[in-house]
C-alpha cells in the first residue's frame, strides 16, 4: 500500500507538486491521471525516492521514504519515466543485473525471471543485446527488472507510452495480471482511454493539486458525464466546482 | 552478492564489450608511449651515430691554399668535398651542416708565423649540426696544437710553456643516471596511460548513463548511491590500472629494442622497478578516477564530458613541463604533492637511484587523501537530485 499525505516540491519559484494526498491501496491499480506538466512524474519520483519531498510524507507499506528510502525502494518495483537499458547487454543480462541489486540469490532470480519472460512473452529476445530494440521489447524488458525482485508495489510512468495497439493490449493484460496476484498497482497516464480501461481508482492531477480521487464511475456521476473523457475535461477545466 | 561488487563486476564486463574502450585502455593508451619512443629513439640515436663516427663530409673552399692542413684534417676523418659557390645560403637550406673556407692569404699567414685564418661557416639554429660542427673545430684544434707544439720546439722550447692550464673533465654520471635524463619523459607516459585507460570509463558510467536514460531505474534499486558510486569507480581504476601495467611493461620491453649503450646509456627496466612504480601510481589511479567522475556527473551529456575532460589532460602534463623547463632538486616534500612526486619519485628510479619507502610512503598517503577528498565532494554530487534526472 502506498499512501501520500500533502506532497509539496518546489523547483526554484515553479511549485510542481502543491499538497498532492492520495492512498493506493493492495489489489488494485490506482491511476494517476493529469495532463502533460501536472506534476504526475515528480510525484512519482519522490514515491520512489529519487526526489526529496519538500513538505509531507510518503508511506510504502508503512514505511517512511524520509527516514529510510532503501527500505522504501526494496518493496517497490518502478518503471520510470527514463527507462535506458544497458546496450551491451542482453536483456536477460539487464534483467539479472537488477535482481542482483536487490540482493536476491541465484535460485529466487532464476524462478523469477522466467516467470516474467513467460507473463510478458519475451523469450525470443531475452538473449539478444538490446540494442536495436523496439520500443515495446524495451519496455518489457525495463518491466521485467523492475519486477524481478518480486515486489508489493509496483509504480509505473507512463507505461504504454510509444506503444502500438497491440503491446498496449499485452500491457494491460500483464497490469491486470499482477493486480491479481494481490498488489499495489500505481500508474501515471495522461491517457483517458487507459485509465479508464485498467484502474479501479483514479486521481486526477492539474497543477500540482488532486482534484479528483474517485472509482471510474463515481466520477462520471460526479460530473454528471457518462463519458470519463468529458469528466476528465469538466474536472480539469472547473477546479472550483470540485474543491468540495 | 555485495552490491558494490556487483555493480563493479557489471561495468567492467559491459565495457569489456566495448570497441572503443578496448581500444583506448588496452592498445592507445599503454602503448602509443613506448612505440612512439621506440621508434623517435632509434631514429635519433642512428643517425647521431653516423655523424659522430662516420667520415665527417664536409664541403672546403679553397682547399688548394692549404694542403697540409686538408691532409691533416684528413686523417682525423674528414672527407673534403668540392667547393660550393654559396655556403652561406647552403647552410641556411640545409644542403650541408658545415662549410671549411680557407682564405687566399692563407698560405702567406702561414710562412709568415701570422695567426693564419680559416673559416667555418654553418646556421646554429638548424637541429643536428652540433655534432658535425664540434667535430670539425676538434680537428682544427688538434691541428693548431700540434703545430704549435712543433713551432716551439723547433725554437727550443718545451711545448709546456704555452699550456699553462689543463683541464681534466670528471664526469660523475653512469650509464644510468645518463639514461634517466633521456628517459625523463617516462613519468609523463605512465600519467597519461592511467588517465586515459580509465577515461573512456568514467565518462561512460556516468554522463553516459545518464544521457542514456538508465541512471534513474539504476537508482530505483534499494542500493545507498555511494556504493553505487564505488563499484564504478573500482571498475574505473581497474582499467587504468591495466592500462598502467601494460605501459610498464611495454616501456620494459621497448627497452630491449632501444640502441641505448651505444650512447653509453643503460635502460634495464626489472621486475623491481616494474614494482615500484605500480607502487607510487596507486594513488593517482584512485585521483584520476574519482576527478573525472566528478567531472563527468557535471557534464550534461557524453559529449560535453569528453570536452572536460580533455582539457583536465594537461594536468598530469604540468609537473612534467616543470621539470623541463626548471631543472628542479628532488626535496622530500615534492613527494607530498600528487603527479609531482610521482614524476619525481620514477625519474630517480630510472636514475638508478633508490628511493626510500619513506617518501613512498608520503607519496601514498597523500596521493589518497587528496583523492579521498575528492571522493567525498563526488559522492556528495552522486547524491544530488539533479545527477538522477535525465531529461
Amino acid at each position: 500500500m502506498i499512501e501520500v499525505r500533502n506532497l509539496h516540491k518546489s523547483f526554484g519559484a515553479v511549485k510542481a507538486v502543491d499538497g498532492v494526498s492520495f492512498t493506493a491501496r493492495d489489489g488494485e491499480i490506482t491511476g494517476l491521471l493529469g495532463p502533460n506538466g501536472a506534476g504526475k512524474t515528480t510525484t512519482l519520483r519522490m514515491l520512489y525516492t529519487l526526489m526529496k519531498a519538500d513538505a509531507g510524507q510518503v508511506l510504502v507499506d508503512g514505511i517512511d521514504a524520509a527516514t529510510d528510502p532503501v527500505a522504501v525502494r526494496r518493496v517497490l518495483g518502478v518503471l520510470p519515466d527514463a527507462r535506458g537499458l544497458y546496450k551491451r547487454l542482453t536483456a536477460r543480462e539487464n534483467i539479472d543485473y537488477f535482481a542482483r541489486l536487490h540482493g536476491i540469490d541465484a535460485m529466487q532470480m532464476h524462478a523469477r525471471r522466467e516467470a516474467l519472460v513467460d507473463a510478458l512473452e519475451m523469450r525470443d529476445i531475452l538473449d539478444r543485446r538490446t540494442t536495436g530494440f523496439s520500443q515495446g521489447q524495451r519496455v518489457k524488458t525495463a518491466i521485467a527488472r523492475a519486477l524481478v525482485h518480486d515486489p508489493k508495489n509496483v509504480i509505473l510512468d507512463e507505461p504504454t507510452n510509444g506503444l502500438d495497439v497491440m503491446s498496449t493490449r499485452a500491457m494491460r493484460a500483464f497490469l491486470k495480471s499482477i493486480k491479481s496476484e494481490g498488489r499495489c498497482v500505481l500508474l501515471s497516464s495522461h491517457i483517458m482511454q487507459e485509465v479508464a480501461a485498467l484502474c479501479d481508482r483514479i486521481v486526477v492531477i492539474a497543477h500540482g493539486h488532486v482534484v479528483a480521487d474517485e472509482t471510474p464511475d463515481a466520477l462520471r456521476a460526479q460530473t454528471g458525464e457518462t463519458n470519463l473523457e468529458d469528466a476528465f475535461v469538466k474536472i480539469i477545466g472547473s477546479e472550483e466546482g470540485l474543491a468540495a | 552478492m555485495n552490491a558494490i561488487f556487483v555493480v563493479w563486476w557489471k561495468e567492467v564486463a559491459e565495457n569489456l564489450r566495448d570497441k572503443r574502450t578496448l581500444m583506448s585502455a588496452l592498445i592507445y593508451a599503454p602503448l602509443f608511449g613506448p612505440i612512439m619512443f621506440v621508434v623517435l629513439m632509434n631514429v635519433q640515436i642512428n643517425h647521431e651515430l653516423s655523424k659522430a663516427q662516420g667520415p665527417l663530409k664536409v664541403p672546403v673552399i679553397g682547399a688548394q691554399y692549404a694542403p697540409n692542413l686538408i691532409e691533416a684534417l684528413k686523417q682525423q676523418g674528414l672527407d673534403p668535398l668540392p667547393a660550393i659557390a654559396n655556403p652561406e645560403a647552403a647552410v641556411r637550406n640545409r644542403d650541408t651542416d658545415v662549410v671549411l673556407r680557407i682564405p687566399p692569404d692563407y698560405g702567406n699567414a702561414w710562412r709568415d708565423g701570422e695567426p693564419a685564418q680559416v673559416e667555418m661557416i654553418y646556421d646554429a639554429s638548424q637541429t643536428g649540426t652540433g655534432t658535425p660542427r664540434e667535430r670539425l673545430a676538434g680537428m682544427l684544434q688538434n691541428y693548431d696544437r700540434e703545430q704549435g707544439a712543433m713551432r716551439l720546439v723547433a725554437r727550443g722550447l718545451s711545448p709546456a710553456v704555452a699550456t699553462p692550464l689543463v683541464v681534466s673533465e670528471r664526469d660523475q654520471s653512469t650509464p644510468q643516471s645518463r639514461s634517466g635524463l633521456v628517459f625523463g619523459i617516462l613519468p609523463y607516459f605512465f600519467v597519461v596511460a592511467i588517465f586515459v585507460g580509465g577515461m573512456y570509463l568514467a565518462i561512460d558510467l556516468t554522463a553516459g548513463e545518464r544521457e542514456r536514460q538508465s541512471l534513474e531505474p539504476l537508482f530505483a534499486n534499494p542500493v545507498a548511491r555511494w556504493r553505487i558510486l564505488a563499484g564504478k569507480l573500482g571498475a574505473i581504476g581497474a582499467f587504468s590500472l591495466l592500462s598502467l601495467v601494460l605501459c610498464v611493461i611495454g616501456f620494459a620491453v621497448a627497452g630491449c629494442f632501444m640502441p641505448a649503450e651505444k650512447l653509453g646509456m643503460t635502460f634495464d627496466l626489472g621486475p623491481l622497478f616494474i614494482g615500484q612504480v605500480l607502487l607510487l601510481e596507486l594513488p593517482l589511479l584512485a585521483l584520476f578516477a574519482v576527478l573525472q567522475t566528478l567531472v563527468a556527473a557535471f557534464a550534461k551529456s557524453y559529449r560535453e564530458a569528453q570536452t572536460y575532460l580533455g582539457l583536465l589532460m594537461i594536468l598530469p602534463l604540468l609537473p612534467s613541463m616543470l621539470m623541463s623547463f626548471m631543472p628542479v632538486k628532488p626535496a622530500d616534500w615534492m613527494y607530498a604533492v600528487p603527479l609531482l612526486g610521482q614524476q619525481i619519485g620514477i625519474s630517480e628510479l630510472l636514475r638508478g637511484r633508490a628511493v626510500g619507502m619513506q617518501p613512498i610512503g608520503l607519496a601514498l598517503l597523500c596521493g589518497f587523501a587528496v583523492a579521498l577528498v575528492i571522493g567525498l565532494i563526488t559522492a556528495r554530487i552522486y547524491g544530488s537530485e539533479r545527477l538522477a534526472i535525465s531529461a
